[in-house]
């Protein structure tokens, strides 16, 4: 089965970022299902993975609409390898231990909130749609890792060991949530996708307030990890790649 | 050519056949009454049109209640209709009408207040009463429930655990 390569219109790598972030970490979230530490965090985290799951396919299929193709939803998800992904590092990274995918979500969804408030005002109506949905889901998102953060980090001296372990591996890739390149500020100057800089605010201030509750403190602003967008991955991408496409690359005809 | 008054006749036939069409995951309520349903109108063509949008992005009964829209729309004998996906405006838990509501609670399901949405979903805790005996002693046990729109709360008076459609 054949790789496709989508046309780089100036909106599709904004878009799939997007949705290839949603996509990825929902697929992680979903490999707690089973497995989680109580069976109200395995509904938790499947909920959340289902919220993003849709979230991803409405993105999928608005970059389809806009890279004009005919491509659909599933192309984009299941026919396009991992240097094609423009997710960020973040989101593909091993579930980890709970402290871990609670203290990821976290970051993403504290991000995920006033983005898609800003993008609820794009001036493409279809984004603007996806993102009235998504932003009062990623509300619940923040309330819901946000509790567990404050309970892990001020909980246990082994909840406290393993929020600060994960805090340090994930610090350093909270700095992609907010790059730009050229292609972006084109995309920003006519009213699409919101600047980052507006989203800065209140990501601050959301991680402030949770981390002073949790006492954890915020690790200094120094060197961040980049790659993602421009499709330089770690290896785990590939690994989670090679599971979820392997029926459509297996069986290219199947149908749902 | 279809007459004006044959086209009103197939549209209230069609709008009757959506009626009917529940929530596969709420049997006891209708998509029109939980907000689902937005619009059924007659194409230019002759074709039933329907919308609906999702509750929440994921919603994974969203395909069946297209699937069932299409079955009950051939059902009253008006053809195959195009059923479109609409997320804007979004979907609000306001828009599950009075009957709605009731047939929530008659379910065991507490339905959301009201004009709730914004201030559940950042502030303050919600007053939920018990479906089953009206008592306000009740408790969150878990955000998440059984489905994407529902939490699981317990009533402190009469100890039966229920779901809470939440606010949104």
């Amino acid at each position: 089965m054949t790789t496709i390569a989508v046309a780089e219109t100036p909106l599709t790598p904004g878009l799939l970022r997007l949705a290839d972030t949603a996509l990825v970490h929902s697929h992680r979230l979903s490999e707690w299902c089973g497995h989680a530490p109580m069976l109200e965090e395995d509904l938790a985290l499947a909920n959340i993975a289902l919220d993003l799951l849709g979230q991803a396919r409405a993105l999928y299929t608005h970059a389809a609409a806009v890279e004009g193709a005919g491509r659909t939803e599933d192309d984009l998800a299941y026919r396009r390898d991992a240097p094609q992904f423009r997710n960020v590092l973040m989101a593909e990274f091993p579930r980890g231990d709970f402290a871990f995918t609670i203290l990821r979500g976290f970051l993403l969804a504290a991000h995920a909130l006033p983005f898609w408030q800003a993008t609820a005002g794009s001036r493409d109506a279809t984004l603007a749609a996806i993102a009235a949905k998504a932003e009062k889901e990623a509300a619940y998102h923040v309330r819901h890792c946000g509790e567990w953060v404050i309970r892990l980090g001020d909980g246990t001296g082994e909840s406290r060991r393993r929020m600060l372990e994960a805090l340090d591996t994930l610090w350093p890739f909270t700095g992609e949530l907010f790059e730009v390149d050229d292609a972006d500020r084109a995309v920003i100057a006519d009213g699409i996708l919101p600047d980052p800089a507006v989203v800065r605010a209140p990501w601050d201030a959301t991680i402030d307030h949770v981390f002073a509750e949790a006492g954890l403190d915020r690790p200094a602003e120094g060197w961040m990890q980049s790659g993602g967008r421009w499709g330089r991955h770690t290896e785990h991408l590939g690994h989670l790649l090679a599971v979820m496409q392997h029926l459509p690359r297996a069986y290219p005809d199947a149908t749902w | 050519m279809v007459s004006l008054s044959d086209r009103d006749r197939t549209l209230a036939a069609a709008r009757a056949a959506c009626a009917r069409v529940v929530d596969p995951e709420i049997p006891t309520l209708s998509i029109a009454d939980l907000g689902v349903l937005r619009d059924v109108r007659l194409g230019a063509d002759g074709v039933i049109e329907v919308d609906i949008t999702p509750t929440y992005s994921g919603c994974p009964a969203l395909r069946a209640i297209a699937l069932d829209i299409e079955a009950a729309i051939e059902a009253a004998g008006l053809g195959r209709p195009r059923v479109s996906l609409v997320l804007t405006p979004a979907w609000t838990t306001d828009w599950i009408t009075p009957a709605g509501r009731e047939a929530l609670r008659r379910a065991g399901i507490a339905p959301p207040t009201p004009g709730a949405g914004r201030r559940a979903l950042f502030g303050a805790d919600e007053l939920v009463p018990c479906p089953r005996c009206g008592a306000t002693d009740t408790e969150k046990l878990s955000e998440f429930g059984s489905t994407a729109c529902k939490a699981l709360w317990r009533c402190r008076a009469c100890r039966e655990p229920f779901d809470y459609f939440k606010c949104h």
